[in-house]
């Protein structure tokens, strides 16, 4: 017999499954739920972009692309940054197509991280953050950003954490799964503490085109002093509806990015090559999709932060992303408790705040990456559900 | 296009409060646009979409392609007022192109839409040809698939 544990690897064994899945899993197997559970657009991808990979694929157009990507692309995407976000990048010596946002993230941990270096990770957030920073050998520590402060990370917060170890600042906003986002004063507050103690930052921007309320997404590399500092991650998933094309990028100083390549050429090659020619497509000709779908997303985000609030699920309003983060704690239920239970008795899916941090404890992640219909429908079965949880105290 | 029309036209049965919320206007503003629509005729009725395939006995759907020979006077509208008052109609329209009319015919039967053609329909005044299709299955009315909760949401989830 093998003992296989004997084989694998002692730092993957001490990571622990994602907590989003279990939620998930116990839904496929019922009828009829709902599925706010969901992180990826509902939209299909633009019929113009899907037809420019088509039409590739018909031109026989299957190669490997260059390393770091089509140079095409590689210029489309610094235009495409400078426009909407005002930050120059070299597309020749600052720009890597990578295999989604996610590659892209764990490339830069990877490249920057040593044994034993402090990564500083905002939660609630992304649950990729902890562990690919373990992996890399680097001490994830963790900073709970509050309710109160609209989940912004502070000046005292970011201080209170940093130690002579500290390395690097992960800033995931706009932040699933709060729909936090720092806006330009949130970050100058912050710089200075940057810059003076010497730290890098990964800006996961995947949402950045999904802002609310007259609010740009401003990236952290425009503020002044923090684009050599920092390394920008994002991609095409969310903001043009292309999660399966598998399609990211890093953007950053050319010595981290020349070295972030060395890793993504041994370990992937290239990033898919249809994919590629579509997303060219995407930043040429996309604009006004991605206006439309952010328009419908609004929509949603409002009728669901005001039904929340009437339901007595008291929500700040999130400004970025697609998800919106209610306290659950009037119900006198756990996250665990009230998602598990939601699920089973109303057959709505939404992922406990927990999955995303110790501080999501009270809360609850809704995505409304959905339609209106469905969540018109969901909305009313969370009111009864929370209603009959009334009811059961009081009897 | 106006957000307010896009969603009613989608699904009409958001009440007003939901709709102030989701386009973020007061309430009275919602309301007094509606009833703009309303009275001005942008909105001309509410219904239900059904799916009449999963109604037992709805009977048969024909869409209609007329040609006709207008009138001096009144053009092609004297012929299609007198074909709209047909109650077995349910939609009509002009088209360009190689007939005139599509008229939408609802009927118990084959027979019973196949015999409303001939008996009324074709003795109108004006009337040059007429070609009957029925309507086997649909798929899409209103902007809304009635096929898609069949094969559900095709997104998986990864983490």
């Amino acid at each position: 017999m093998i003992n296989y544990e004997d084989f694998i690897n002692d730092k993957i064994k001490q990571v622990k499954p994602s907590g989003i899945r279990k939620f998930f899993d116990i839904a496929v197997e019922m009828d009829n739920v709902i599925s706010l559970s969901i992180g990826e657009p509902d939209f299909q991808t633009p019929w113009h972009i899907r037809e420019a990979g088509i039409t590739t694929l018909e031109k026989g157009k299957t190669w490997y692309t260059p390393n770091r990507g089509f140079a095409e692309l590689r210029s489309e995407i610094a235009k495409y940054y400078k426009r909407r976000f005002n930050v120059s990048y070299n597309s020749d010596t600052d720009v890597i197509v990578t295999v989604g946002g996610s590659e892209a993230i764990d490339l830069v941990f990877r490249t920057l991280v040593n044994e034993g270096d402090e990564v500083l990770i905002p939660e609630p957030a992304f649950v990729c953050y902890t562990p690919l920073t373990y992996m890399a050998g680097g001490t994830p520590v963790i900073i709970e950003t509050k309710a109160e402060n609209n989940f912004r990370l502070t000046r005292e917060e970011l201080l209170g954490a940093i130690t002579e170890k500290t390395k690097l600042l992960v800033l995931p906003f706009p932040n699933n799964p709060t729909g936090a986002i720092m806006e330009r004063e949130d970050l100058e507050a912050i710089a200075d503490i940057i810059i003076e103690n010497d730290l890098m930052v990964i800006s996961d921007e995947i949402y950045g085109e999904l802002t609310y309320g007259g609010k740009n997404h401003v990236s952290v590399a425009e503020i002044d002093g923090l684009k050599e500092r920092t390394v920008v991650v994002s991609g095409f998933s969310k903001a043009y509806a292309m999660t399966g094309w598998r399609l990211g990028y890093a953007l950053g100083p050319e010595p981290v990015i020349s070295e972030i390549t060395k890793l993504h050429q041994y370990g992937i090659m290239s990033a898919p090559t249809t994919a590629q020619y579509a997303a060219i497509e995407a930043l040429r000709n996309g604009d006004e999709d991605v206006l439309e779908m952010r328009r419908d997303y609004d929509i949603r985000r409002r009728l669901i932060v005001g039904k929340l609030n009437e339901i007595g699920l008291t929500c700040f309003e999130p400004l970025g992303a697609f998800y919106t983060f209610p306290c659950i704690k009037s119900t006198g239920l756990t996250s665990d408790e009230f998602a598990t239970r939601l699920v089973k008795e109303k057959r709505v899916a939404v992922v406990p705040g927990t999955a995303f941090g110790d501080s999501g404890e009270g809360f609850v992640r809704i995505s409304y990456a959905q339609s209106l219909k469905n969540i018109k429908k969901a909305l009313k079965r969370i009111e009864e559900f929370v209603e009959e949880l009334k009811n059961e105290s009081k009897g | 296009m106006d957000k307010l029309l896009e969603i009613l036209s989608e699904n009409s049965s958001f009440t007003s409060k939901e709709l102030a919320l989701m386009l973020g206007e007061p309430e009275d503003y919602i309301n007094a646009q509606i009833k703009e629509y309303e009275q001005s005729g942008v909105i001309k009725g509410y219904q239900a979409i059904v799916d009449w395939e999963k109604v037992p006995d709805a009977g048969v759907t024909a869409i209609i392609e007329l040609k006709v020979t207008p009138k001096r006077e009144t053009g092609f509208d004297e012929i299609a007022r007198t074909i709209m008052a047909f109650e077995e109609v349910s939609s009509m329209y002009l088209m360009a192109g190689a007939f005139d009319f599509s008229v939408m015919v609802k009927g118990a039967s084959m027979q019973d839409v196949a015999s409303f053609v001939a008996r009324k329909i074709s003795c109108v005044d004006g009337i040059k040809a007429t070609a009957t299709h029925f309507m086997l299955k649909t798929y899409k009315v209103g902007g809304l698939s009635l096929v898609d909760d069949e094969e559900g949401d095709g997104r998986s989830m990864v983490l």
